[in-house]
């Protein structure tokens, strides 16, 4: 018993020596990579990413599937400021006071989870083409209405939470930290938690347990949503504008570090924590070849072939198949 | 006051009525049975007596209140259990999880603790004899343990009322005794069951109450004591003609020649098996769950690898666990896990039927739909599968029918072995004769038959039964021998031991 149980730990820590490994190889590269100045700011660029990536996972557990995240982590804080910013600073006139605009953003992420809910989940289509459909749409939208410009005219306090320092570690990092506590423990130690793994598992056999699996699957949505607007409203802080890409192409790092991290597209397999380490896995990687002087006109064909053999290297230490 | 009670309860999947105007009350207590021939609705009673699926028409009541609304997932679940005919397990949870799904917190704290969760399952499973760790995924469990573990899961829920969807088909002869045990305690402490299998003498020696269901149409009910075996047959098939008793076939020409034969074969269940099948014989394989015999019959067809030995199909060796090289070689077969190796769900009848002979049915690798179909609609007709066309999705079937179209794709390559592991499991009384003809005709045409089951009727036909007990083949009994004789060896205590009794 207890060694079916060390079992499980195990393959949920299967990225840690790895990204022990990469340390390493990260100081040796370069001596900055240790400085705690680098690491912050490691962690700090992945907190938009890891949100998409504990969203994702949540709904790829459940048996879904949302691409439309990465046009939300976009749309979200654009529409939401494009309705307090005046018209000739590219908003769309309405005005609205400047304390709604956080509250807009995350509403607008429910909205689309929502939204994303009721074709998947009501009309019965397929979650893959739905959010597809979605993230051109969404996409399409807000480039749109801000007639592909960039919206300058931030308020400060929509750029409070992106830009902040808690605790002297950046106030985004710590959020990220709180939702994947909150996650982990959830999705381990509750019963609505556990229902998500059960729906991905087998839905019928978890409706006739007595889920309501329409309901958590569409709670499921709606919380990826929110946490890529809230993703969305990180990232507009950090950055201090919203661009009309923000966000764009996402969605394969968002894939590759939770199979990294393995989470199964095969359905009610992984743990958050283990998507957690698919994405601090990748931060590293793109870290170290940053430092290493990798000419930029390379660092994505690289990039993307370390993926890839980092999808190797976790397929074969964690020893079961990636579906 | 009556459990349950459903009445003018009418279901159609599209062109098929699975339901027509039927009616069924369940009085408190009683352990009330349904019965009737393979798709003849009783399953898609069973779904909307639980709150799976809605009815087209009529109603449905629990201690004379209307059912709960089809979204409340947890009234239905606080008025009845139900262990469904497919398997409701979720292979990538543990078995602990898997039962106490959905209540993983166990004293209404919301915080789940996996230790004493465990423990509670330890106990539950060893109550139900069923020897797994609870902290493995189920993926791993046998057939037989999936089937106890929802068993298990219905029966310590708590429910006052409990459905069984064909629980024994999957269960050995002790598992089903210390089934029946439990649901006798259960009901003298009033629990009310309604209870469906095939096995027409479990419900003689379970239920009080019986109701017939015939092409998706109310037939009888009745106390069980007023009817007999024949009468309740007439009822599910709707002609006289009573169950055959005996069977002849004729005895086998002396210089048929050796078809199947497997030497020193053994595997972790298994040990040093050896065994020849000569043209047109039939070979019965009897044993209990921990016998070994399943994992033998998955060692000849490929699915599982043996450790060492060897089979031969005539002069040529079998690869050890490949399935496509058995084929080649000429062996047809049914596993015991139709949904996991048996059929892909989502294909047609006359597709899957065909799987194994995709490449015979055109030129160049093209599949001829014209001769798929021809195929398709003689393999309907010959093993009488219940459906609307060859196209119809086997998802879509009933439970025995499934396991016809099984039947059917071992068949389809014209095997010279057939290895058939439970063969008529939860196949009505009447078709398990048509089932067990064409087994005859097959053996007759020159096939080596190897029968691998625990169900007597299944094994009267072969020309010998060996019987496996702890991985070995202890006894081996030509035709003629006697149910007794046969029981007591697959439980281990040897004949003579028997009569010194
Ligand atoms: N999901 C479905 N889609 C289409 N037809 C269906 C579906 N479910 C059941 N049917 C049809 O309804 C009829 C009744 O099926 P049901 O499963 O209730 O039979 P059953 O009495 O349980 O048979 P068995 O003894 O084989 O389990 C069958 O003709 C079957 O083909
Ligand atoms: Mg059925």
């Amino acid at each position: 018993m207890t060694k079916t149980l060390q079992f499980a730990r195990f393959r949920d820590l299967a990225l840690l020596p790895a990204i022990v490994v990469l340390m390493i190889v990260g100081a040796l590269v370069d001596p900055v990579f240790l400085s705690a100045d680098n690491l912050t700011n490691v962690l700090q660029q992945r907190t938009e990413l890891s949100l998409l990536v504990l969203g994702q996972a949540l709904v790829l557990i459940s048996g879904k599937i949302d691409l439309s995240l990465e046009s939300t982590i976009g749309l979200a804080p654009a529409l939401a400021l494009g309705l307090i910013i005046p018209a000739s600073a590219h908003g769309l006139g309405v005005e609205l006071p400047e304390w709604t605009a956080i509250p807009l953003c995350l509403l607008i992420g429910v909205v689309i989870g929502a939204f994303n809910g009721f074709l998947i989940l009501k009309l019965q289509l397929s979650a893959f083409i739905v959010t597809l459909g979605m993230l051109t749409v969404l996409r399409g939208l807000q480039i749109g209405f801000t007639e592909g410009q960039n919206l300058f005219e931030v308020p400060l306090s929509f750029t409070y939470l992106g830009s902040a320092r808690w605790f002297g570690l950046p106030a985004s990092v710590l959020i990220c930290l709180v939702a994947f506590a909150i996650g982990i423990v959830a999705l381990a130690y509750f019963r609505q938690g556990r229902s998500i793994y059960a729906i991905g598992g087998n839905a019928e056999a978890a409706r006739a347990a007595g889920i309501r699996t329409e309901r958590v699957l569409w709670t499921v949505l709606i919380i990826a949503s929110l946490l890529a607007a809230l993703a969305g409203l990180l990232m507009t802080g950090r950055l201090g504008s919203v661009g009309p890409a923000q966000g764009q192409g996402m969605i394969f790092t968002v894939f590759a570090a939770a199979v990294i991290g393995g989470v199964s597209l095969d359905h009610g397999k992984g743990t958050l924590f283990g998507a957690l380490t698919g994405v601090l896995a990748l931060g590293l990687i793109e870290n170290i070849l940053t430092l290493g002087g990798v000419s930029p006109h390379w660092i994505q064909a690289i990039y993307g072939a370390i993926i890839l053999i980092a999808l190797l290297l976790a397929r074969f230490t964690s020893g079961k198949a990636q579906d | 006051m009556t459990a349950v009670q459903a009445t003018g309860v009418t279901k159609r999947y599209g062109s098929t009525v699975a339901l027509d105007d039927v009616g069924i009350t369940v009085e408190y207590g009683e352990s009330h049975a349904l019965v009737g021939r393979n798709g003849a609705g009783k399953s898609t009673l069973v779904s909307i007596l639980t709150g799976l699926n809605r009815a087209d028409a009529g109603s449905v009541t629990f201690d004379d209140e209307p059912a709960p609304a089809l979204a409340d997932r947890d009234a239905w679940r606080r008025r009845v259990a139900c262990v469904y005919q497919k398997s409701t397990i979720i292979p990538a949870l543990t078995v602990a999880e898997n039962l106490f799904i959905n209540r993983q917190s166990l004293e209404r704290r919301s915080l789940i603790s996996w230790k004493s969760l465990h423990a509670k399952a330890s106990e539950v499973l060893a109550s139900f004899g069923v020897d797994v760790d609870p902290a493995r995924p189920a993926a791993d469990l046998t057939v037989e343990q999936r089937q106890l573990v929802e068993i298990a899961r219905a029966l310590s829920f708590g429910a006052r009322f409990i459905i069984l969807d064909e629980p024994t088909a999957q269960l050995d002869g002790p598992a089903i005794e210390r089934l029946f045990e439990r649901m006798r305690g259960l009901q003298s402490s009033g629990v009310t069951f309604l209870f469906i299998s095939h096995h027409l003498q479990e419900i003689f020696e379970i239920c009080q109450t019986v109701t017939v269901f015939r092409d998706a149409r109310h037939v009888l009910t009745s106390p069980v004591s007023s009817l007999s075996t024949d009468e309740l047959v007439a009822a599910m098939t709707g002609d006289a003609a009573g169950l055959r008793v005996g069977h002849t076939r004729p005895s086998l020409p002396a210089d048929a020649p050796v078809v199947l034969s497997v030497s020193g074969l053994r595997s972790e269940a298994f040990f040093g098996v050896d065994l020849s099948i000569r043209a047109g014989e039939v070979v019965g394989v009897a044993g209990s769950a921990s016998s070994g015999k399943v994992e033998l019959g998955e060692a000849v067809v490929g699915l599982r690898k043996a450790t060492s030995g060897t089979v031969h199909v005539g002069q040529t060796a079998v690869r050890s666990g490949s399935v496509p090289d058995a084929l080649k070689a000429g062996i047809g077969f049914v596993p015991e896990d139709r949904h996991k190796e048996g059929l892909v769900p989502t294909l047609g009848v006359g597709e899957n039927a065909t799987l194994p002979i995709m490449d015979r049915l055109g030129r160049f690798g093209a599949i001829s739909p014209t001769r798929r179909r021809a195929v398709a609609e003689r393999m309907i007709n010959d093993l009488s599968i219940k459906t609307s066309g060859p196209d119809q999705p086997v998802s879509g079937l009933s439970g025995g029918n499934q396991q016809k179209v099984v039947m059917a794709r071992a068949l389809s390559s014209d095997p010279s072995v057939l290895v058939l592991t439970d063969p008529t499991a939860g196949v009505d009384v009447r078709s398990k004769e048509s089932l067990l003809d064409v087994v005859d005709q097959v053996a007759a045409e020159g096939t080596a038959v190897l029968v691998i089951s625990d169900e007597l009727d299944d094994l009267r036909p072969c020309d010998r039964v060996l019987v496996m007990f702890h991985g070995e083949v202890t006894a081996s009994f030509p035709r003629g021998w006697t149910d007794g004789e046969l029981v007591a060896a697959i439980e281990g205590v040897s004949a003579e031991q028997g009569a010194d009794e």
